[in-house]
């Protein structure tokens, strides 16, 4: 695939992405999969055989049942139950929902705010960017994990507390990598150009520059969502962040925590699966979207 | 609109200059020329010689940190210099055009010509989207480029170099600007290419009635194309006038010494004849006349600044003028 055969033969960027995409099987596996999971979250009400939030629907008795057990109503628990008696199944496909929602929440509005302020501290220069890219560093400078954990600390629980404390830990990447594209991309003859037309200001950084600096966005994006995913399952494992209400993957994890050492491994260790597929799936993916997308690397 | 006897271009004694670690440094160093209306005008100079820098000083679009330090840039009797950047705005791409030399590089590559034509109508003009499309299409036919309804839909890469070096000049032309100032278009492009678009630009400003500055190295592209010349030496003019003038009898030994450099003018077999020395660099220019250090006829007066040899209809900055009266 050289950028020359696309010259020759004309076909859309998107059709010449893919076919570069492609090349790695793995790398379709894990888009596959990443899909299946997506969906699964996405439909989870419809496909889990039990509401695992309606409190009414569980039974007590059923708790800790190993997989494959029976439930009076003749309903098949495939992954068991946990100690309230919820179905595992259910909990984890609910659980992906949380977690995926949390992560994607959280990395759509951090790489918004990020690469604004980036974009801005490239354009406007001086005192600002100084100022700007000196608080990144300060960021970048402390655990991810401690900043969440105070926060939380301070915030209290709730999907809005861990969303916020998420962005407030990951709008640095953003803000670096989109400062480092935009300064690229400003000094391209493009943009002088498109100065040369007339064109204003606003619709110069917008139309123009924004999306060429959007692809090392979008592979930071991907890791980040990943990263987002595995904090919010840390926090929750630890306590904080989500209601037990609604557990996320981490929460049903740190659950069956205090049974792992008695045999009953189904209720921490099949969310862990659902949890490593997921941030597995979401880094093969972006690891072969910056193969792809990285210049550099021989096409 | 002033007065049908000015100029459309008037250029007096503009000077850029940019801050760098070494100091300030002067691309531009007191350049004056003046530009009728339809007129083309051949800027030619080595690399570093200021030809493109004068391109972007006459635009305003010289960033930090560089800037234009004096002199006055007057189009169609009005001054340029200073100029807040919003009132510029309005005359880039609307009565001032610019082109580029790198086609790849002009052409953003994520939008779509379509998108890139069409905004560049709106950015001045007050009409609706297929009316802007429209003429994008009729402006992609006049530079030749078959089935333009068709390559409107297209992204740049699906063009090639020359292709989208014509996609550059349709986009300039698109307001049928009064100037337009081409930074060495054909340069990055093949022979056959070059011979091509530069007839057609010929054809095209002849037909709009456009003036045009063809920033070049290439003395042969100037002698086909324009009808007056400058001859930029490190941030000055050294010598204008007419192309048949200047180009048959140079008065400026620099001139003399670009022409001999033309691998055409000299015997087959012989070593080429070149400029002894290098462009000296901007923060160690020569006092007096910068090409002193180079020149055959330079002696001890030359480390005075050079007064201007005047003939019909051109000039020089030389002590020691060729053939000049």
């Amino acid at each position: 695939m050289s950028a020359k055969s696309a010259t020759l033969a004309p076909e859309s960027r998107f059709a010449r992405f893919a076919a570069e995409y492609a090349h790695s099987k793995l790398a379709v596996a894990a888009l596959v999969a990443l899909a299946l999971i997506v969906l699964l979250a996405l439909f989870a009400p419809w496909i889990a055989p039990q509401n695992p939030y309606d409190l009414a629907s569980l039974d007590l008795l059923d708790a800790r049942l190993p997989p494959g057990s029976h439930a009076p109503n003749g309903m098949t628990y495939w992954l068991g139950t946990d100690g309230q008696g919820r179905d595992m199944l259910s909990a984890i496909l609910y659980g992906l929902r949380v977690s995926l929602y949390v992560g994607l929440a959280s990395g759509a509005i951090a790489l918004t705010i990020g690469s604004l302020v980036g974009v801005l501290a490239a354009f406007v220069g001086g005192r600002f960017e100084q100022f700007v890219m000196r608080v990144v560093d300060v960021q970048l400078g402390f655990p991810a994990i401690l900043v969440a954990l105070i926060l939380l600390a301070v915030l209290g629980k709730g999907v809005d507390k861990i969303i916020i404390a998420l962005v407030t830990v990951q709008w640095a990447y953003y803000a670096r990598t989109a400062r480092s594209a935009a300064l690229v991309e400003r000094n391209k003859e493009y943009i002088e150009a498109a100065r040369g037309l007339g064109l204003s200001r606003a619709r110069i950084v917008l139309r123009h520059l924004l999306p060429n600096a959007l692809p090392p966005l979008i592979v930071v994006g991907t890791v980040q969502v990943a990263h987002a995913i595995a904090l919010e399952a840390t926090l929750s494992f630890l306590g904080l962040g989500l209601p037990t209400t609604e557990p996320s993957l981490g929460l049903l994890i740190a659950n069956g925590y205090e049974y792992l050492m008695s045999g009953k491994y189904w209720i921490s260790v099949y969310p862990g699966i659902a949890l490593l597929a997921t941030i597995l799936s979401i880094n093969l993916v972006g690891d072969q979207l910056r193969d792809v997308l990285n210049p550099r690397l021989a096409r | 609109m002033s007065t049908p006897a000015a100029p459309l271009l008037e250029v007096r004694d503009l000077a850029t200059q940019f801050t760098t670690r070494d100091g300030l440094v002067r691309a531009v160093d007191g350049v004056s020329f003046t530009l009728e209306r339809g007129e083309i005008l051949g800027l030619v100079g080595e690399s570093g010689s200021g030809k493109s820098v004068t391109g972007f000083s006459i635009l305003g679009l010289i960033d930090p940190p560089g800037r234009v330090v004096s002199g006055s840039v007057r189009f169609d009797g009005q001054e340029l210099v200073g100029r807040p950047e919003h009132e510029l705005r309005t005359l880039r791409g609307r009565r001032i055009a610019m082109i580029f030399q790198d086609p790849m590089m002009t052409l953003n590559p994520v939008l779509s010509v379509e998108t890139q034509m069409v905004e560049t109508v709106l950015a001045h003009d007050r009409v609706t989207r297929a009316a802007a499309r429209a003429r994008a299409a009729e402006a992609l036919a006049r530079v030749g480029i078959a089935s333009p309804e068709e390559r409107l839909r297209q992204y740049p890469h699906q063009f090639s170099g020359g292709m989208r070096q014509r996609v550059a000049i349709a986009i300039a032309l698109l307001h049928r600007p009064e100037l337009i100032i081409a930074d060495e278009p054909t340069t990055a492009l093949d022979v056959t290419v070059q011979g091509q678009i530069l007839a057609q630009m010929q054809a095209l400003v002849r037909e709009t009635g456009s003036a045009l500055v063809w920033i070049t190295h290439d003395l042969a592209v100037v002698a086909g194309l324009a009808q007056r010349v400058a001859v930029m030496y490190a941030g000055r003019i050294v010598e204008q006038g007419p192309v048949g003038a200047v180009l048959d009898a140079p008065w400026h030994p620099y001139t003399r010494g670009l022409l001999d450099s033309v691998p055409a003018n000299n015997p087959r077999g012989v070593p080429l004849r070149q400029i002894a020395g290098m462009t000296p660099s901007p923060g160690q220019m020569p006092a007096g006349c910068a090409f002193r250090p180079r020149c055959p006829r330079s002696d001890a007066r030359c480390a005075e600044v050079p007064p201007i040899v005047t003939g019909p209809g051109r000039s020089a900055l030389c002590h020691h003028p060729l053939e000049a009266a």
